[in-house]
């Protein structure tokens, strides 16, 4: 399945995290699978047009975070998910992320029953969703 | 030691008492694409030019290919592609009689990469130069720069007065040039986002000095924006070494700061603040707290890489 980039100049996050955020969504939500190709540094930099480096720079980021395996000669593919960060690591991003998640929700006055009611079911969605896909590329 | 495509030291220019540019250090290696950065009037155009020989330096020195700019020879000259600012081209030629008429320059013309980037823009082979509009003129130019495949690509202000579409062309082009890992690309603009696309250094002019030179990812990551709360009102600002620009506000304080390090960390941690948040800038806010009135002028950013 091929993942559709979109990057925006200008922007108060990088392009490299841009690109680096997008695959990494498209991980969690199942639009990539294990094995899935992604475009070459190459022909990402032209789709986007944004400098190689830029691209290079986000693939060599993932594949430092474990989850794009670099192939010498053949090119990029999604990895086999495997747990690549300590339990510190893990417990120190899963904060981070809270954090930011609840800073940009808590102003939107929305009660905690009520956040906790979308969380639980976009979880339910995602979850599935990535099933679903792992089922048809492991038959 | 680095292969530097361009090389200036100390490079000075006057125009009577007028300081135009002050004392330039700048290296670029083989291969990047440089983003050339500043306010109108900053001395953007006297360094390109005294960089290609067409302006005498009244102090100092550059090296472009290795040669000394002041006397580059016509097959170094061969190597640098020039796109001079205003898109300048003759009028009452059409656009196949501009390519023919460059062409004899350059020994190794590619006509076929001229008629490609010309088909690109949309242009009309038989058009008289001087009907074209300024995108179309744009086009035109940069297929007369890029058709010789200089190993050296001068821009100044390519994208000044481009419509969207004719601007993205423009940042495809210097994307293809890429594709060959030695060509080096230095341009200057005013089109922060443009920038960001392609360039992977930048060097900032400020008043005809050089602010800073470095990557751009190194730029970034040295300039911080910080945003500190308060119980009650912020204390009185301290000494802090970098600070470009500071809003105070009841209960928060937004600090811009560069070369954000150890010691900045510790002066914000004795403010007292409950929470001190990083935020992040974009490019474009990064450039202009650096440049604004209130920026401090002492601090040149120099990335690791650039130690030498």
């Amino acid at each position: 399945m091929a993942l559709e980039f979109r990057i925006a100049a200008g922007s108060a996050t990088p392009i490299y995290r841009q690109i680096v955020d997008q695959v990494r969504r498209g991980v969690a939500v199942g639009a990539l699978a294990p094995g899935d190709q992604l475009p070459s540094v190459r022909a990402l930099a032209e789709q986007l047009v944004v400098n190689p480096n830029t691209v290079a720079k986000a693939y060599s980021e993932l594949s430092g975070d474990g989850l794009v395996e670099s192939r010498p000669g053949r090119g990029n593919f999604v990895a086999d998910r495997r747990q690549v960060y300590s339990k510190a690591e893990c417990a120190r991003r899963f904060d981070q992320a809270a954090e930011a998640f609840l800073g940009a929700v808590l102003v939107l006055n929305y009660t905690p029953q009520e956040i906790q009611q979308v969380l639980a079911k976009k979880l339910v969605n995602m979850t599935t969703a990535r099933g679903s896909r792992r089922g048809r590329s492991n038959g | 030691m680095a292969d530097y495509v361009i090389r200036t030291t100390n490079l000075t220019r006057y125009f009577g008492r007028k300081r135009a540019v002050y004392s330039l250090d700048i290296a670029v290696p083989r291969g990047c694409v440089f983003g050339f950065l500043g306010r109108n009037g900053s001395g953007k155009t006297t360094t390109i030019r005294m960089l290609l020989g067409l302006l005498e330096p009244t102090r100092g020195s550059a090296r472009v290919l290795g040669h000394d700019s002041a006397t580059l020879s016509p097959d170094v000259r061969a190597r640098i592609g020039y796109l001079a600012e205003g898109h300048h081209v003759y009028g009452w030629m059409r656009v196949e009689e501009c390519g023919k008429f460059q062409s004899r320059f350059f020994s190794n013309w590619n006509d076929d990469l001229f008629h490609a980037i010309c088909e690109y823009f949309c242009l009309d082979p038989k058009a008289r130069a001087k009907n074209l509009s300024r995108g179309e003129r744009a086009g035109l130019c940069l297929a007369l720069t890029l058709a010789p495949e200089p190993e050296l690509l001068v821009l100044d202000d390519p994208a000044l007065g481009l419509d969207p579409v004719a601007r993205r062309a423009l940042l495809e082009s210097m994307i293809y040039v890429t594709r060959q890992k030695d060509r080096t690309i230095f341009f200057s603009s005013h089109l922060l986002s443009d920038v960001e696309r392609v360039a992977d250094r930048i060097a900032i002019l400020d008043r005809g000095q050089l602010r800073a030179c470095c990557s751009l990812e190194t730029f970034r990551s040295r300039l911080r924006h910080v945003v500190l709360r308060f119980a009650g009102r912020p204390p009185e600002l301290p000494e802090i070494p970098g600070l470009l620009h500071a809003v105070r506000a009841e209960g928060e304080m937004a600090l811009t700061i560069v070369n954000y390090d150890g010691q900045t960390e510790e002066i914000l941690a004795r403010l007292g603040a409950e929470r001190i948040e990083p935020v992040e800038i974009s490019l474009e806010d990064g450039v202009i707290s650096y440049l604004g009135e209130r920026g401090e002028r002492s601090f040149v950013l120099h990335g690791p890489e650039d130690a030498s």
